[in-house]
Parts: C-alpha cells; sequence; structure tokens
C-alpha cells in the first residue's frame, strides 16, 4: 500500500437495487460499517440509497463531489458491465476525472449467488473494502481518440450482408464485400418462392444482387474468405485470401461456353443441394453475381490428370488461366459486420426418418430446388426416379429442431415453409397431401393468415411428431409406399398414412464453421452455436467487440424480413461510428518502464495486437499506445515486471487483494441438497 | 391399449390417479424402449410404464388380471427357486386367465419338450435362502414387506 | 486367451440351449475363455421390474456382486440374452446415478453377505463382444465355408440397443454390427428395415393376438425380402418367431416359413461345424432347407436395390444422398 490514503476523501455508496441486492446484504449495516470501520482508510462519506443508478442517485454522487471534496469514490452495486460508464459520467459532471470512480459488484458477486445473509453482508463488506483500497491507489486517466476508418468490411454474401452492404454503399461509403462462394446470393437465391406472399425468391433477390454487383462503393470479393483480422474498432487490418478461380475476371465475359462443353459432370452438393449436377468449371446458378466462373480443382479432369483443357480450348476471350494462384490483400477498415448465415441439419443422424436410405425421402433444401422452374427437374414435383409424379406427399416438421437429442431450440421458419410446400405441391401435382406437425408456429405479420390460406386449399393436416418413415408394409394397401407413422394427438391413436414422399422440415443450425470463425473476429459462440449478440433485447446486432457486428440468420434462425432487418440496423450502427469519425477509447494500456526493461523481447512477441516496438539502439521494448487495447499479456509476461497496466497496475490490484482479505471472511461454499 | 401415452401425462398432470391406474396401457408395454430412444424431451417413457405398473398392483386398480397375475407368478417362481420355471408358470397362468387356450399351450409345450427346448422340473440355485433374505430385506426398504 | 465373465440367463439352460451350445463349440476357436457367474439367479425379466423396484434391482444386484467376487484383471460380465443384458446395464446404471437406491440394495445385498460397486464390472452384450472385442477381421480369418448364397435378414430386437443414453452399443435406430459381421460370414445380408422392431415379448403370454400381429410383421417383412433366414441374438425372440410362427400362421391363415437362428449358430456354420454340433434342428420352423443352399451357387437376384448411379446422358433420376457408410448391403 502506498502512503496516498491519507490524502484521499473517498465517498463509499452502497446500493439496494430495488430488493435485489437489500434483500440478501444487509446494507444499510454496510454503509454504516463503511463510514466507521473504514474511516482510517479515508472514508468521509457513507451512504446506502435505494437505486444508485437513477438520476437522484447520480446526483447523490455529484453533490458529494463538489460539497464534501470527494476525491474517490466508490460505489458498490450491480456489475460494471451494466453501470460503471454511468457512475464515471457522474464523477466526470462533477469535475473529478472518472478513472478515480470504480464500482464494486455486490450483486452479481454477492446478493445474487449467495443465500446465507450474514455470509453475504460479511462478503459485501470484504468487495468494497477491496474496492477502496484499489481506489486510492487509481491514477486519473484520459481517454484516447482513435479515428474511425469510413471503409466496412463486410462478410456474407446473404441477404443480410448485401442489405447491409447496399445500406452503407448508398449513404456514400465504401464497403468490401465477401463471400466464399463463387456468387453471393446465400440461401435465399436457392429457394422457389417465398413466404407467405409467395414471391419468387430470385425475382427479389436479384436486383439487390445486381446493385449490389454493381455499385461503385462496393467492392465484390466473391470465391474469397476472411484469412486474419487484425487490430481494433476503428482500425481494423483484414487479409483476405481470393481463391483461384482459375479464370481471368479482366478477360472473361461470362458467355457460358466453358461450363457448356465441360465434359466432367459431378453432383452439385451446394447450390443444387445434391439433387443436381454442375460440370467441374461453372458459375453457381445462371444470375450469379458476379458472373465470372470458377473451376473446381477436385473434380476438374486436368487438375486430376492433366487431361482435357476444353475450357481453355474454346474459351474465346483466353480466359482460363490454369496457372492462377491463390492471392492474399490486405484491407483497413474501420468496422465489420457478420452476415454469414445458417446451415440445415444432417437428416441422416435421425435413420428412423429413412432419409438416404429409402430413396423418395427428401429434405427442405432439395425440395426447393426441384420446386424451382430452374433447378434439375425444370420445376417439376418428381420422386427420385426424375420421372413419376408423387400422387402423395408427406410433409415432416421438426426435423432436428425442438429435440433434446439433437437442437432443443425451434428453428422458427419450417412451420411456414412446410405450409408453403404444401402450397407449392398443390400448385404442381394433384397429389393429397399431409402435414405432419406439433405447433403450428405463425407468429409474423401476414403468417396465420396465410395457414388458414393453405387449410382451405385442402392440406390434411395431423397434430403429431413423426415416429417413423419406413417401407415395411403391412398390408396391401402400404405395398410400395413410404409409411409415416404418428401419433393423431387430436384423435388420440396412432396413424399409419402411406405416401409416394416424404419431405423434412430441416432444422437451422449455425455454420459448422462458426466457431473458428468467431475465434478468428474475437467474438463469441453461445451454447447452440449461434453468435451471441452484445443484448439479446437490447443490442441485437453488436457483439461483445466493439466494432464487429452481426446480422442475419448468423445470430440465430431467422426469416427473411428480419435477416433484411438485422442487415440495416448493422449497417445503421456501423454509419453511426463512421459518422462520428472517431471513438473514444478506455485509456486502460500498458507502459513499459524503460529502465526496468531487460530487452529480451518476450512481450514483442506476446502482443496481439502487435502494438510493441523494439528500440535497437537502446536495446528497450516500448509499447504504441495507440494500438495497445490493455489487454495485459504483457504485463503478466514481463518476467521483470517492468510492465505497468494503467487501469490495473500492480499496485492497484495488490492493494484490493489485501483489501479484501481484511476481513473474516466466511465459508461461502453452498451444498446443494442431495 | 386404452390411452396413449402422451394422454396418460396429460391424465397425470391433471390428477386423474384412478382412470390412470386403471388404463390397461402400461401392461402392454413390451420395454422395447422405442418411446424412450425418440422422445424429443427425453422423458423416461418406458421406466414411468414399470412405475405405473407397480403402482396399479400395489393399489389394485387394474381391471384385467392377466398382466399383472403373470409378474406377480413370475416372482413367486423366482424368489422360490432363484430361477424361472417356464413350465410351472405357463401352466398356473393359462388355467387361471386363458383356459381355452390351455390345449394350444400344451401342444406348444409338447413341441417344446420334443426339441429339448422344456425342462420339466424347476432348476434351483444353491443360495436360494441368501437370495430370499435378501428379497425380504429388500421388500422391507421398499416399504412393501 | 481372453477370458470373460458370464452371465448365462435362464432361457440359455434350456430353451434356448442351442444359443449356449454353438457358443460353446466356436469360442475355443476365438481363443474365447468363459466363466460363468457363480450360483448366479434369474434377472426378473420384464416381470420382476412390474411388480417391485429395490427387490427387482436387489435380485440383479446379487448376480453384479457375485460377479463382482470373480473379477480377476477381466471385468467383462458378458450376456446372451438381451433382456438379462438390459437389466444388468440398467441395475448398474441405476446404482451408479441414484445414491438412494445404491444405498437400499446394498443394504439388501449385505443381508446375503454381498456387496455390489457400481461399475465394479462392465456389462456388454454377446454381439457386442464379438464385434469389438474379437473383430471381424478374426472371424473373417476363421471362416471355411462361406455362407454364399444364403440371404440372411439381421434381426437385433429391442433391449441390445435401446435404451442408449450412455451409447454402451451400436446406433438404437439403424445398428450395423450383425450386419457386417454375416456380411464377413460371406452371406447376402438383406437391409432390414425391422431390425430392431420388438418381438412382442411376453405378449405371447397377455394377448396373443397383439403378440402375433407383431412377429407376424417381422415375419412378412423379412419374407418380403425373400430372407432364406432370420439371424437373432436373442433368446426371447427366437422363441416367439420360430416358436410361435405356427400359431400366428394359424391365426392369420397365412403360411410363412422363414427359420430363426441364432448368430453363434451361423457363425459356427461358416466355420465348418456341423449343424448338429450347433443345436441346429431344433427349431420349429426347420432351416434344413434354407441351408441346403450353402456352397451352392446362387444367381444374383433380379431386382436389386437402386445403386448409386454414375450420371448418364438422358437419365432424368435425381441423385442420392451420399451416405457415410456407402457400402452395398443388398
Amino acid at each position: 500500500m502506498s502512503d496516498n490514503h491519507e490524502k484521499e476523501r473517498v465517498g463509499v455508496y452502497v446500493c439496494h437495487c430495488g430488493t435485489n441486492i437489500s434483500a440478501t446484504v444487509n446494507v444499510e449495516d454496510v454503509a454504516v460499517w463503511a463510514r466507521e470501520d473504514m474511516s482510517d482508510e479515508g472514508v468521509v462519506v457513507s451512504r446506502d440509497y435505494k437505486f444508485m443508478c437513477s438520476s437522484l442517485g447520480q446526483e447523490m454522487i455529484e453533490r458529494d463531489i463538489e460539497e464534501e471534496g470527494l476525491t474517490r469514490v466508490v460505489v458498490a452495486a450491480c456489475s460494471p458491465h451494466l453501470h460503471e460508464a454511468t457512475f464515471r459520467g457522474a464523477c466526470d459532471r462533477a469535475g473529478m476525472n472518472p478513472y478515480l470512480c470504480e464500482l464494486v459488484s455486490i450483486r452479481e458477486q454477492v446478493s445474487w449467488v449467495h443465500t446465507d445473509k450474514e455470509a453475504a453482508t460479511q462478503k459485501a463488506k470484504a468487495v468494497i473494502s477491496g474496492g477502496i483500497e484499489r481506489v486510492i491507489e487509481n491514477e486519473p486517466l484520459d481517454p484516447l481518440f482513435v479515428p474511425i476508418h469510413p471503409d466496412t468490411l463486410v462478410v456474407g454474401g446473404g441477404i443480410a450482408g448485401i442489405q447491409a452492404a447496399l445500406e452503407i454503399a448508398d449513404s456514400g461509403k465504401k464497403v468490401y464485400l465477401v463471400e466464399r462462394d463463387p456468387s453471393i446470393g446465400g440461401h435465399m437465391a436457392q429457394f422457389d418462392k417465398t413466404f407467405p406472399t409467395l414471391d419468387c425468391a430470385a425475382c427479389i433477390l436479384t436486383p439487390k444482387m445486381v446493385t449490389a454487383g454493381n455499385h461503385p462503393n462496393i467492392e465484390l470479393l466473391t470465391w474469397s474468405e476472411v484469412e486474419r483480422v487484425e487490430g481494433y474498432v476503428g482500425n481494423f487490418v483484414v487479409t483476405i485470401k481470393k481463391k483461384p478461380r482459375y479464370v481471368d475476371t479482366e478477360l472473361c465475359t461470362g458467355c457460358g461456353i466453358c461450363w457448356e462443353k465441360c465434359p466432367k459432370k459431378v453432383i452439385d452438393t451446394e447450390y443444387e443441394a445434391g439433387v443436381g449436377y454442375r460440370t467441374a468449371v461453372y458459375t453457381p446458378f445462371a444470375q450469379a453475381v458476379p458472373k465470372y466462373p470458377v473451376i473446381d480443382p477436385e473434380t476438374c479432369t486436368f487438375f486430376l490428370n492433366g487431361k482435357c483443357k476444353a475450357c481453355q480450348i474454346l474459351c474465346p476471350t483466353d480466359a482460363i488461366d490454369f496457372e492462377q494462384k491463390e492471392e492474399f490483400i490486405s484491407v483497413q477498415v474501420g468496422n465489420i459486420i457478420l452476415a454469414t448465415g445458417f446451415d440445415v441439419f444432417d437428416a441422416r443422424r435421425i435413420p428412423q426418418y429413412g432419409y438416404g436410405r429409402l430413396a423418395n425421402v427428401f429434405t427442405s433444401l432439395e425440395f426447393e430446388r426441384m420446386c424451382n422452374a430452374a433447378g434439375p427437374t425444370n420445376g417439376e414435383i418428381v420422386l427420385r426416379d426424375g420421372v413419376t409424379q408423387p400422387k402423395s406427399v408427406g410433409i415432416v416438421h421438426c426435423v432436428g429442431s425442438r429435440d433434446r437429442r439433437y437442437n432443443n431450440y425451434c428453428s422458427v421458419i419450417c412451420c411456414m415453409s412446410s405450409l408453403k410446400f404444401a402450397h407449392l405441391v398443390k400448385e404442381h401435382t394433384d397429389a393429397e397431401i399431409y402435414d405432419f406437425y406439433i405447433d403450428m408456429r405463425t407468429a409474423y405479420k401476414d403468417y396465420d393468415e396465410f395457414y388458414l390460406r393453405i387449410m382451405e386449399e385442402g392440406t390434411n393436416f395431423i397434430r403429431g411428431r413423426v415416429a417413423e418413415i419406413t417401407d415395411a408394409a403391412r398390408n396391401l394397401e402400404e405395398e410400395g409406399k413410404l409409411i409415416i407413422q404418428a401419433e393423431d394427438t387430436l384423435a388420440g391413436r396412432q396413424r399409419r398414412i402411406p405416401v409416394d414422399m416424404v419431405i423434412l422440415a430441416l432444422a437451422l443450425e449455425p455454420r459448422h464453421d462458426a466457431n473458428q470463425v468467431a475465434k478468428k473476429f474475437g467474438i463469441s459462440c453461445s451454447h447452440s452455436g449461434w453468435f451471441i449478440e452484445k443484448h439479446p433485447k437490447l443490442d441485437p446486432v453488436a457483439t461483445m467487440t466493439e466494432g464487429i457486428f452481426i446480422a442475419g440468420a448468423a445470430t440465430g434462425p431467422k426469416d427473411i424480413p428480419s435477416s433484411v432487418a438485422q442487415g440495416s440496423a448493422a449497417a445503421a450502427r456501423v454509419l453511426s461510428f463512421i459518422g462520428q469519425g472517431e471513438i473514444e477509447l478506455e485509456p486502460i494500456r500498458a507502459t513499459i518502464n524503460a529502465q526496468q526493461c531487460s530487452g529480451c523481447r518476450i512481450c514483442n512477441t506476446m502482443c496481439p495486437f502487435n502494438a510493441i516496438l523494439f528500440h535497437e539502439d537502446l536495446m528497450v521494448s516500448e509499447i504504441n499506445h495507440a494500438l495497445c487495447q490493455g489487454c495485459g499479456t504483457c504485463v503478466a509476461a514481463c518476467p521483470a515486471g517492468a510492465i505497468s497496466g494503467s487501469g490495473f497496475s500492480n499496485e492497484q490490484i495488490m492493494s484490493q487483494i489485501e483489501g479484501m482479505m481484511r476481513l473474516d471472511m466466511p465459508r461461502l461454499v453452498e451444498m446443494v441438497p442431495v | 391399449m386404452d390411452h396413449t401415452p402422451r394422454q396418460l401425462f396429460a391424465m397425470i398432470r391433471a390428477g386423474m390417479e384412478k382412470e390412470v391406474l386403471a388404463s390397461n396401457a402400461p401392461w402392454y408395454c413390451v420395454s422395447c424402449y422405442f418411446c424412450m430412444a425418440r422422445c424429443p424431451q427425453e422423458i423416461h417413457i418406458t421406466d414411468i410404464m414399470y412405475t405405473l405398473k407397480r403402482m396399479a398392483i400395489e393399489n389394485g386398480h387394474y381391471e384385467d388380471a392377466t398382466a399383472p397375475d403373470l409378474s406377480k407368478s413370475f416372482v413367486g417362481q423366482v424368489e422360490n427357486y432363484g430361477r424361472s420355471f417356464e413350465l410351472g408358470l405357463a401352466t398356473r397362468h393359462y388355467l387361471r386367465h386363458m383356459p381355452s387356450k390351455l390345449f394350444k399351450s400344451a401342444q406348444m409345450g409338447m413341441g417344446m419338450l420334443s426339441r429339448e427346448r422344456l425342462d420339466l422340473s424347476p432348476n434351483r440355485i444353491e443360495g436360494t435362502k441368501q437370495l430370499q433374505s435378501i428379497l425380504q430385506r429388500a421388500k422391507e426398504l421398499e416399504g412393501v414387506a | 486367451m481372453s477370458r470373460y465373465l458370464f452371465y448365462p440367463g435362464c432361457s440359455l439352460q434350456r430353451s434356448a440351449r442351442p444359443y449356449l451350445d454353438s457358443l460353446n463349440a466356436i469360442s475355443a476357436d476365438l481363443d474365447l475363455e468363459i466363466e460363468d457367474v457363480n450360483d448366479w439367479n434369474c434377472c426378473g425379466a420384464t416381470e420382476y421390474g412390474s411388480v417391485y423396484r429395490v427387490p427387482a434391482h436387489a435380485l440383479v444386484g446379487r448376480n453384479l456382486a457375485l460377479a463382482q467376487q470373480q473379477v480377476n484383471g477381466s471385468k467383462t460380465l458378458m450376456a446372451a440374452c438381451s433382456a438379462c443384458y438390459l437389466n444388468l446395464v440398467k441395475t448398474n446404471y441405476f446404482m451408479r446415478e441414484d445414491i438412494r437406491l445404491r444405498t437400499n440394495v446394498n443394504d439388501a445385498l449385505g443381508v446375503g453377505g454381498l456387496h455390489y460397486d457400481p461399475d465394479a464390472v462392465v456389462v456388454r452384450h454377446l454381439l457386442d463382444i464379438f464385434y469389438n472385442d474379437i473383430g471381424l477381421e478374426e472371424i473373417q480369418a476363421r471362416v471355411v465355408r462361406p455362407l454364399k448364397g444364403l440371404r440372411v435378414a439381421p434381426y437385433y430386437g429391442c433391449m441390445i440397443v435401446r435404451p442408449d443414453p450412455e451409447h454402451r452399443f451400436d446406433n438404437p435406430e439403424y445398428p450395423q454390427a450383425l450386419d457386417k459381421l454375416l456380411k464377413v460370414l460371406g452371406a447376402e445380408v438383406i437391409d432390414f428395415p425391422l431390425k430392431t422392431h420388438c418381438c412382442s415379448g411376453h405378449m405371447t403370454q397377455i394377448s396373443p393376438e397383439v403378440a402375433y400381429e407383431l412377429i407376424r410383421r417381422l415375419v412378412d417383412g423379412a419374407d418380403q425380402y425373400r430372407t432364406d433366414i432370420m439371424v437373432t441374438l436373442c433368446p426371447m425372440c427366437q422363441l416367439n418367431l420360430d416358436a410361435y410362427q405356427g400359431d400366428m400362421n394359424q391365426h392369420f391363415k397365412t403360411n410363412y416359413h422363414v427359420p430363426v437362428l441364432y448368430f453363434t449358430q451361423l457363425i459356427g456354420l461358416a466355420f465348418g461345424y456341423e449343424p448338429l454340433e450347433l443345436g441346429i434342428g431344433r427349431e420349429f420352423i426347420a432351416a434344413r432347407e434354407a441351408l441346403a443352399k450353402i456352397g451352392v451357387e446362387v444367381p444374383e437376384p433380379a431386382e436389386a436395390k437402386p445403386r448409386r448411379k454414375r450420371s448418364r446422358k438422358d437419365d432424368p433420376s435425381l441423385p442420392m444422398p451420399i451416405m457415410p457408410d456407402d457400402e452395398e448391403v443388398a
């Protein structure tokens, strides 16, 4: 402990937080204790109040600073996450440096996790004691202002990403739109019609795709992936890998001769969901943006055994370049929006539904492609043989959703998709339709009306989760059919319905590499694997990492209107940052005491933000405060103890620990009753 | 099956104890565990059926005694010999509950005998006393001694 | 020599004697040393647990406790009957997870001078041992009479694969172990869709009509695939499908004839043993005719299941999804 404490005048404020804290911690007692027992440490004012974060609470602090001449403030209340800024703001308004105020949590760390009142009160005192000792060691700090680079990176060219990119680009700012597929469009480009309006998906999507492709402020980087992200909000440096298309985009006109003539046909597991084919050189679909094809080196005959080259021979502009290499580019952006979308559940995980063994069990994505007029069957609804029209179709809800064994969330859109499928089957065929649902989730605008419409069109609705889909017939009626067995819960009996074709409404899942992507950008994924927003209700597009935003289905299953809304929301947030021009950074950063530095350079290599320079001539390291994020890695790593973090100095931390240890702490481990 | 499992659960939630224990549904359960393997809420359906059977026997609420009696006869045999004795079990059971099928069952029995797949007299373990004392104590602990 | 503790169960003594005989016949070939649990008692089947709870677990617990006493290096306890197997697994599992039950059962066992510590033995089904411990390669290496031309339907029944909270063995809906084992014996294995559907268990004694319907579905299912032999691994399943097939036929006025044998019997045949040594001939639905096919070349059946198509010009059919195990199982 330094000898500062004689001089400081500390104010302690203990919040009741309604009854959140006061029900467990005796807040009045604590306030009195602080005034009496901690006066030697410099406490001159100690109050308790119902809601410190209210205007009156804040004014209380401001008044005391002015009238009592406080030089330090400790607020004992909720987590700093929530209100540290509030109380520091109050201090700032009263003329005290905000970094001389500390908020210690006696709610999340005391009243909300303990039930023993005596022990909790004692712990609260210990926490506050620590806070008082620490704040005495605090130094006034001044915030850093860093400029916000006006360019933005949008990762993911689906509907959410396209929307975000267009909003930002339209306001005059530059956007890099990175997409790992050869074309933008995402899953929406695969659909046939969209609910509830039954608009053709391509018809409403392609205009936006074309605008994005032609927009002067959007640089389209398709067939590309983000390799590395460095820097921090306002100043990201992103390395992007442009995978080789083996097509020179300067020369290619998109005429299509290459893919027309390519002799190698393979199953298209991406765009056609495994029910259609493409060639080794291909564009994923006719309206692809950009129009340039790519060559798939894993299936191209030339790459496999050096033969063919038909595309190169026939290309009128000589645009095929088998020598093309991947290219890495580096861009500077101020903000990043992640709109990477979703993957679908693997239906092979539910063997009793027969997908993969029984030919005529299809997934929702396969069925979308089938219905699509530009799809593998030209829009004809047929069985796997490619020819026969089904006379009866079963639609199964919740495949992989609402199930503790797979995903225990609801995938939001499958009820509406299933109703849409029922409609499309009726439109294309005379088939009898059976829809097996548990609940009908039609919550949004015009959704329930759509349900009524489908009911009127004559679909048979059976309320019951499908137990199994089998080809083991029990009688003549079932011979040669797929039998769907479910309990009709409204009728109270088991039913077996023979059909020709089954459509499984698959769950939406996070992208299978979502965890790696999150790590790359420094954000987190939830328990189910979706990107986590800063606050589930009040901040759905921001993340805990400043400058990184999320939008669309990457944050959780949602329909197209919600994805578009989130794309616009993320864009608005980014534009507000860009509009401000600069951002205030917390002055929590590290400093090297050059006298103590031995020049070992351990800190240089450890710094995740590359913020430490090494002076060859002086043999000492120095930290660039503009880049330093105050993570503390170097502080901990320095073997000489030469690095100190402002706001987290060794003295501050040790004082806090000593302050907490001074009280007699009871055993607070609570036994869970068996 | 009087009721589907889902209906039984709804009846349990509604407090319809008498109807639930009188239902023949648990007695038709063959313990194949398909329901438990597939339940999206991971409810232990088969285990609940066993519990309902035990409760029904304890309360005597079942309407058709065929299945409960079979179980009780089986229990009696195992407690006596330490092993099951099919011939004894089948004879007793058919006489009590399916006398009209006794002849056919006897035919099957002859078929099993001629194929050396049926014992005429029960097998016994050595530790019958030990087993019985164990089971007696267990029943005390269950509260059904 | 691999040594295993063995819980035979009541059926293996007499009604499923062929299962035991065939197991004993092949165990020497496979270096399998089988040690019975001393003075084991009946597991209670599905009956005891319908009347009592703690006593039912104590009944099974006695067997586990006796087995624990015989653990000497190997602590695997094998069971051949699926019901016995499941009861042993369940009692071990519940005693581990439920402290009160564990206390009560050990209290009761204590009266008999016994005690069981959960997981002191590891309970596994015979098929599991064959598939995972002995291994298909070892089995294939000893096949001298491949069962070529014999169409077999692997029938697992329910209790070997379900319930499955700890993933103890194979997929609970669509297991493959027996399929693959029969394949290495050289047989033509059909992809039997009802392979884990219940044989009706003890329903033959409670409601014969219900039982016959369940049996009919299985036999009919196998018959639709022109199965020569249904292969099972549980005495109850074998009894129901075999001994009651005649009654079922009478009830429905059908005349199915699908013999049902144990997988150990088929292994024995493939190893070159004579049928009598393996207990073949004691089934109700005779396997004689079907077995006459062994060693005889049979032409490929006319209708094959649709194979994965190479895309040909003018072929309108849509590709099938790619499955993890992409082998053809006829």
